[in-house]
């Protein structure tokens, strides 16, 4: 039964494959890709039950025992991230089926879309150090496909900027990994982990600890490693925009939390400082651009940036409440910051711009865009009974318990602005005299449109009803999470 | 040997960064090509050149080489390869559209 944890990896990978057989055949290429993701979203849900239920599940590729060969790793933690992923790209493939151009598809966007999410999936269940560089690059090289497809000026312009720091990134990648390699001689986590308490040299640990933080910060978009983010993501199609939006930044993150629990535990005082402060910054750097702005999808994109902070800062307070609010903060954000993206291309299809000074009144002729998009915002900023509210109100009870004051008013405060650059984009685009006229108005029906974002405004809604259950299952995530042995026990099998 | 090595990636990792930070997109490609290199030797002396037999079945010695670094330095080159490909058709393509390999002129204006 613990095969089952492949196939999040696997099913995506075939099926990327043999959609490059059907470049011409879009129609196949939908129903495939359409009824794969989907029948992601099932696996993936039937593992956290299976994970939760018989605790952590490891597989030994090719038979090779733990240290030795590379192993696929299983915790809550990491089936509960696939979920996420999962369910965020079924809205976006549902979103591009109606908004991509037919020259995109054509040109291998399905191909790309799954290669991606094998990347993606990779890097959550992998157990290995080396083969999460392995599944970071499968990862980054499909989104340097699906970002630069269409090739305008603008794309081929800022895409450039990002495969290069892209690459930086992953050099540094490659010199951390040599770097640890030779203090602990495995590349294993659970070894790592086990190792890492006997090494005595913790200095050149600690080093190595920032290499990587510096690595996947590059990756998740911390300040003040972040300038890549905005420009790049408002050149592809909204539906690309969505899905690199909720998924890319967010194993970057995924990445810090693993390490940062498993691995590097031995110098926390200075290594949990840095990423508190960091954390800081990147949420009020983050939504002060956010607030600046005056461009629906270039705010959304920004924002990614002040809700990374969050997440961060979660791992910084370091008690179980922080950790399991991190990881409800991480599942809230790639669920509603998807639905606001794929209104935000709703809006653009319906006005033709993104631009806010250049539309208004939409309230009156597409009334239903207007109110999914207004629930969508303000569960963003937190306000209850959705689910932005326990994500924050779970981050700043752990802050106030450990008793990190500074940044629960840090982020209370960018809490208030979020809702402000919300509050922001509704008045322009949604309220005021309409911009269309009636005729314009009758002609370029939503409809359809919408259809995608509801799910994810439901899941929203459901988050925030069912918060007491849902913590149930978090606590569990973050005790595995803050307590390595048990990831070393069912890993290494001692 | 291991001093040597260090001092090479040294320079090979400060020639890189020249490199990526001159105006051309083509040396900024060059760069991080040297950049990969200069990660890859890291690996190798990271790793130590030992001295030893090679480590297959049928071999006695008394200390084996670590088999590890390489294995994973082939699978850095292999990726490595891809990425270049794809970077410098990117490079070409974006010098096509812009019709400039300046980076000066390739900066981000807001409106456009």
């Amino acid at each position: 039964m613990n095969d089952i944890i492949l196939l999040p990896v696997l099913i995506p990978f075939i099926v990327g494959v043999i959609l490059i057989l059907f470049k011409k055949n879009i129609q196949l290429q939908r129903f495939v890709s359409g009824l794969t993701s989907l029948s992601l979203v099932f696996v993936s849900i039937y593992m956290v039950y299976l994970i939760y239920q018989d605790g952590i599940m490891t597989v030994e590729l090719g038979n090779w025992q733990a240290p030795f060969g590379i192993i696929l790793v299983g915790d809550l933690f990491a089936s509960i991230m696939v979920t996420l992923a999962s369910i965020v790209a079924v809205a976006c493939l549902f979103f591009a089926f109606q908004t991509l151009h037919p020259d995109r598809e054509k040109y291998y966007f399905y191909p790309f879309y799954f290669f991606l999410l094998t990347g993606v999936n990779g890097s959550f269940l992998t157990g290995d150090m080396f083969n999460l560089f392995v599944f970071f690059e499968v990862m980054l090289l499909s989104s340097f496909v699906l970002i630069v497809m269409g090739r305008t000026k603008y794309q081929l312009r800022e895409s450039f900027k990002y495969v290069v720091i892209s690459i930086f990134g992953s050099m540094f990648f490659v010199i951390a990994i040599a770097l640890l390699y030779s203090v602990t001689g495995t590349l294993n986590f659970a070894h790592l982990a086990e190792r890492i308490g006997e090494v005595e040299q913790t200095g050149v640990l600690t080093v190595i600890a920032i290499l990587f933080l510096i690595v996947f910060g590059i990756k998740g978009a911390l300040v003040p490693l972040h300038f890549w983010l905005p420009n790049s993501y408002f050149g592809p199609p909204t539906a690309v925009a969505a899905l690199l939006g909720g998924l890319l930044t967010k194993v970057g993150v995924y990445s810090i939390m693993r390490t940062y629990t498993l691995i590097f535990t031995h110098n926390q005082d200075f290594t949990l400082n840095i990423i508190l402060i960091l954390a800081g910054l990147t949420m009020f750097i983050g939504v002060i651009g956010a607030v600046s702005k005056f461009d629906f999808k270039k705010i959304l994109a920004i924002h990614i940036i002040s809700q990374v902070g969050y997440m961060i800062m979660g791992l910084g307070i370091f008690t179980q409440m922080a950790i399991a609010g991190a990881i409800y903060i991480i599942a809230h954000n790639m669920i509603v910051k998807t639905a606001l993206f794929l209104y935000c291309g709703a809006t653009e299809k319906v006005t033709g711009t993104t631009d806010l000074k250049k539309m208004s009144g939409l309230l009156k002729t597409h009334p239903q865009l207007g109110w999914l998009f207004f629930i969508a915002a303000i569960s963003l900023a937190g306000i209850p009974p959705l689910s932005g509210f326990f994500a924050k109100f779970a981050l700043v009870l752990g802050g106030l318990d450990a008793g990190n004051y500074f940044i629960v008013f840090v982020s209370l405060v960018v809490g208030l602005l979020t809702l402000f650059s919300m509050v922001k984009i509704f008045m322009y685009v949604f309220w005021g005299s309409p911009s269309l006229t009636p005729e314009q108005a009758k002609e370029r029906k939503v409809g359809k449109l919408l259809l995608p974002g509801i799910p994810l405004i439901i899941i929203s809604f459901l988050m925030g009803i069912l918060a007491e259950p849902l913590f149930i299952l978090l606590f569990e995530a973050a005790d595995q999470m803050l307590d390595p042995s048990i990831y070393i026990n069912s890993v290494l099998k001692e | 040997m291991e001093i040597l090595m260090i001092l090479t990636v040294g320079v090979i990792v400060s020639v890189s960064t020249y490199l990526i930070l001159t105006k051309s997109l083509l040396r900024v490609v060059l760069g991080l090509v040297m950049l990969a290199h200069g990660a890859h030797l890291l690996f190798l002396t990271m790793a130590g050149l030992k001295e030893g037999a090679p480590p297959l079945l049928g071999e006695y010695a008394s200390s084996y080489a670590d088999p590890l670094p390489q294995a994973l330095i082939l699978t850095a080159i292999v990726i490595g390869f891809g990425v270049t490909a794809f970077l410098l058709v990117l490079s070409y393509q974006t010098y096509k559209a812009h019709k400039t390999d300046d980076l000066d002129e390739l900066r981000g204006s807001a409106d456009e």
